[in-house]
């Protein structure tokens, strides 16, 4: 083919004489290059990297530090007093004129040569009955002395927060059997384990006898009030329950009479040794045994030891109830309630979510309405989470809550057994929460089913559901349980909602246990997220449960990461099943 | 509007029962897609071809297919105009005609694929085996399960190779082991394919290689032995080795099956197919015996196409 005329008469255009105009080509500049856009893309990829990274290693760091044993520090002060605990904190600060004019002459001269500066210590100082505080700031211009006494004792207690001081002696029944830090230590530490195991013992017998006795005679209540309800007042049936009451409550009081002797010879026994102590000051101080959770001489402590405290405080934390206003002890409840809850979310919302999307992708006809149910799913996203908290105390707790009671537990009116915030209403109003996220993840997955596929199966005869049933529900099963890592990642890390829907500071009992009906879906549970908020702002010793504030997140973390990776080995081995599709 | 070859005589089996069944309006599924064959179809360009040059020699043969006066439009596009003729049981009928000619269209026809478009109308009629397809009260499931088909690309199922193969007897509700098994071994001997993968039924279909996976989907559609076979260019995503072997087997199903294939490579249609219909902007131009269609075709649109000169 000869080429379009117009190319070969082009030339002729071009008159006579003058030469074509140049077109001017500029060198490639920088920006067309892009050049300066890969660095921009890559310096805020390094910055989120930066920024996440940096958390993840702070909270690491912090909450993984909680558990070392710290050496005690004692500082003596220029005025005689004398501070003894562990370094929480230092900081540098500028003192004020006045504040140097009233120190003595020569701190005060030191001071001026610095300008004011100077840095002081928060040290905590235990000892709460004592002093009346957990910490204290320590001037370094004020102190004269500092040490680190052999045998300083960190004391963590029951109650009332730690005790630093030195052992004097120990003492049982009164008499004083080991004088001296050595001789006083290793008799308590003889000593320890047994009184320990009778703490637990009577604890146990409180919680599993007494509890168990106060449960029947509450039963029994019931039945009297249930019988009154039904029969009305009066009836035989009420009369007949009342007398089961009453028998009910003279064979139990027998019982506890029985188990309260048991405990009262426990305490007996546990109230025979004392531990004296002596704090910096040289007040004595006597604990019993039983008291003390976990003692250990700070400074006396090689490597094995420090170790081997780190793993017994880690190992309370993971599977100890919380104590001292959860700035102590363990977080098992709130543990077991994240993933219960979490998992009782899980269960509710990806079904839900799978048999919303599958409407809305493969059978509703694609048109204005399924496009605005599908912007109000999207928008659903973005509502903030304390309104569906409020919206599932109102309907869940208020309505539905309120109305299994009238119709199941009327004799436990008015108090409520599902009308008010618990685990299942929380896991119910998470699931409505993360419900978008499932739905848009399994609508991009069932879109992302080839037609071929479907194709291919509507050929052989099969009608749209064996289609959906058989072919695009596993080929879109890797996509779907992407977003049910997503709302799982969303749901457990959700905090507000869950505090108005039954999360609580300090949960009696865990949702599952051993008293039948196992299940108690109705109860209230503590979650780490909400036990966060609790350390970190609810707390009266906030200085002290700092630390724990670290912990419970990286713990937190922790959990998540470990569900989305449960979830990804299954999502793993779904893909595993389709690998090889190249088209 | 009826269509008559102009050198021959009306088939004596179909003149007398032509209704022209008004399509149903295909409701249903989902996306739209669009075709190009609309453009095809200028004003005026449509009165002009001849009507349909049909040999003699394919009267002769028993039919399994019979398509009578069918016409199909996209939304207002036409896309197939008046396509009559008659498909032989247990041979090889080759569709050809450059592309956006309706080929596919005529196939999808037969086992009611069009129905999941939703701008698809149909008029005229289409008999399996004497029953029709489109005439009121057909069940389409119960239909598809009387057609085999197979696709331009492998669309294996995201299972193992066993399930593959008995998919349409699973979908039937068939749950006794031996006859998936004895079904599995059949189709998947009869699809030349048993040898190579009888050691790994249970693994993943989709780690078959792509010849493979096209015989298996052979394999699946003749499962439930269906009375016609529908193959939509099953070679154009395979390498010549695939597709010789392809080729090989469609040599060998034919008498037992009968098939239907579209296909864009001549040479295919020509080694292939004992018959051979020319379809040209949604007409059926010319149908005849293969041989013929290739070495003497009777209309000049035919041996323009045939031997390479547009399409």
């Amino acid at each position: 083919m000869s080429p379009p005329a117009v190319l070969r008469a082009a030339p002729a255009t071009v008159p006579a004489g003058r030469r074509p105009p140049r077109i001017h080509r500029r060198r490639t500049s920088l920006f067309a290059r892009g050049e300066p856009f890969v660095w921009l893309a890559g310096g805020a990829l390094v910055l989120a990297a930066g920024m996440i990274a940096g958390l993840l290693l702070l909270v690491l760091y912090r909450g993984g530090a909680t558990f070392w044993p710290r050496p005690l520090d004692e500082f003596r002060l220029l005025d005689g007093s004398v501070v003894l605990g562990e370094v929480a904190a230092r900081e540098s600060h500028r003192l004020a004129a006045h504040e140097i004019e009233s120190l003595a002459p020569a701190v005060r001269a030191r001071l001026r040569e610095a300008r004011g500066e100077s840095s002081r210590t928060l040290v905590r100082t235990g000892n709460f009955e004592l002093t009346d505080t957990h910490f204290r700031w320590v001037e370094d211009h004020l102190v004269a002395a500092h040490d680190r006494p052999e045998w300083a004792l960190t004391v963590e207690r029951m109650a009332w927060g730690r005790f630093y001081g030195t052992p004097r002696a120990y003492r049982v029944d009164g008499e004083t059997v080991a004088v001296g830090p050595a001789a006083a230590w290793s008799a308590f530490a003889a000593d320890h384990g047994g009184a320990l195991a009778r703490g637990r013992e009577r604890r146990r017998l409180e919680k599993d006898g007494l509890g168990r006795l106060n449960q029947e005679i509450e039963a029994c209540r019931l039945a009297v009030r249930a019988a009154e309800l039904e029969h009305g007042p009066g009836s035989s049936e009420h009369a007949r329950a009342q007398g089961e009451l009453a028998d009910k409550e003279r064979d139990v009081e027998r019982q506890a009479a029985a188990i309260r002797a048991r405990i009262a010879a426990l305490e007996a026994e546990n109230a025979r040794c004392e531990l004296v102590l002596s704090t910096a000051d040289g007040e004595e101080k006597a604990l019993p045994p039983a008291e003390i959770v976990r003692a250990y001489p700070a400074n006396r402590l090689d490597l094995a030891g420090k170790l081997s405290i780190y793993a017994s405080r880690g190992w309370e934390y993971l599977t100890a109830a919380p104590r001292e206003a959860n700035s102590e002890g363990g977080v098992f409840p709130a543990i077991f309630g994240t993933v219960a809850m979490t998992f009782l979310m899980s269960v509710v919302v990806v079904p839900f979510g799978v048999l919303a999307a599958l409407y809305l992708r493969e059978y509703a006809r694609q048109g204005i309405v399924v496009s605005l149910v599908r912007i109000a799913v999207n928008n659903l996203a973005g509502v903030p989470s304390i309104v569906f908290g409020v919206f599932g105390l109102g309907l869940f707790c208020y309505i539905v809550g309120a109305s299994i009671d009238q119709l199941l537990f009327a004799a436990n009116l008015p108090n409520p057994t599902y009308g008010k915030g618990g685990i299942l209403w929380a896991s119910l109003t998470l699931a409505l929460l993360t419900l978008p996220v499932v739905i848009v993840a399994t609508e991009e997955a069932l879109a992302a089913v080839p037609s071929s596929m479907r194709e291919g199966s509507y050929a052989c005869g099969a009608t749209k559901w064996q289609a959906i049933r058989r072919i695009v529900l596993p080929r879109a099963a890797p996509g779907i349980m992407a977003g049910a890592i997503l709302a799982i990642a969303r749901g457990a890390g959700e905090v507000a909602p869950l505090m108005v829907v039954g999360a609580v500071k300090l949960a009696p009992a865990l949702p599952i246990d051993g008293r039948a009906p196992f299940l108690h879906p109705e109860r209230s549970f503590m979650h780490l997220g909400f036990h966060i908020y609790d350390l970190g702002f609810q707390s009266q010793n906030s200085e002290a449960a700092k630390p724990m504030v670290y912990t419970t997140t990286l713990l937190l973390i922790a959990i998540v990461v470990l569900l989305n990776l449960a979830a990804i080995r299954v999502r793993a081995r779904l893909r595993r099943k389709f690998h090889g599709v190249a088209f | 509007m009826q269509t008559r070859s102009s050198s021959s005589a009306p088939p004596p089996d179909t003149t007398s029962s032509r209704p022209s069944i008004p399509g149903p309006p295909i409701a249903g599924a989902t996306h739209g897609r669009r075709i190009a064959a609309r453009t095809l179809f200028a004003a005026g360009q449509t009165a002009e071809l001849p009507p349909t040059t049909v040999h003699e020699a394919v009267r002769r043969e028993a039919p399994v297919l019979e398509i009578e006066d069918l016409h199909l439009w996209y939304g207002d596009a036409p896309a197939l105009h008046s396509i009559t003729m008659a498909c032989a049981k247990g041979k090889v009928t080759a569709l050809i005609g450059p592309s956006g000619c309706g080929k596919s269209t005529l196939l999808r026809c037969v086992n009611r694929m069009n129905d999941l478009i939703d701008s698809v109308r149909i008029e005229g009629g289409m008999r399996l085996n004497g029953q029709s397809i489109y005439g009121p009260g057909v069940d389409v499931i119960e239909l598809r399960k009387r057609v085999g088909m197979v696709f331009q690309k492998p669309n294996p199922f995201p299972m193992s190779v066993f399930e593959n193969v008995v998919y349409p007897l699973r979908i039937d509700g068939e749950r006794r082991r031996a006859v998936l098994e004895e079904a599995c071994e059949r189709s998947l001997r009869a699809a030349g394919l048993w040898d190579e993968v009888k050691d790994r039924l249970p693994s993943s279909a989709l780690s078959l290689s792509g010849g493979q996976q096209q015989r298996l989907c052979i394999a699946r559609a003749i499962a439930a032995e269906p009375e016609v076979l529908l193959l939509d260019e099953p070679c154009s995503a395979l390498d010549p080795i695939a597709t010789e072997r392809i080729e090989q087997l469609i040599d060998e199903l034919k008498g037992t099956y009968s098939i239907l294939i579209v296909t864009h490579n001549m040479q295919q249609a020509s080694r292939t197919s004992d018959y051979t219909a020319f379809l040209y902007l949604g007409r059926l131009v010319e149908y005849g015996p293969t041989e013929a269609i290739f070495l003497q075709p009777r209309r000049p649109e035919t041996e323009n196409y045939v031997t390479g000169r547009f399409g």
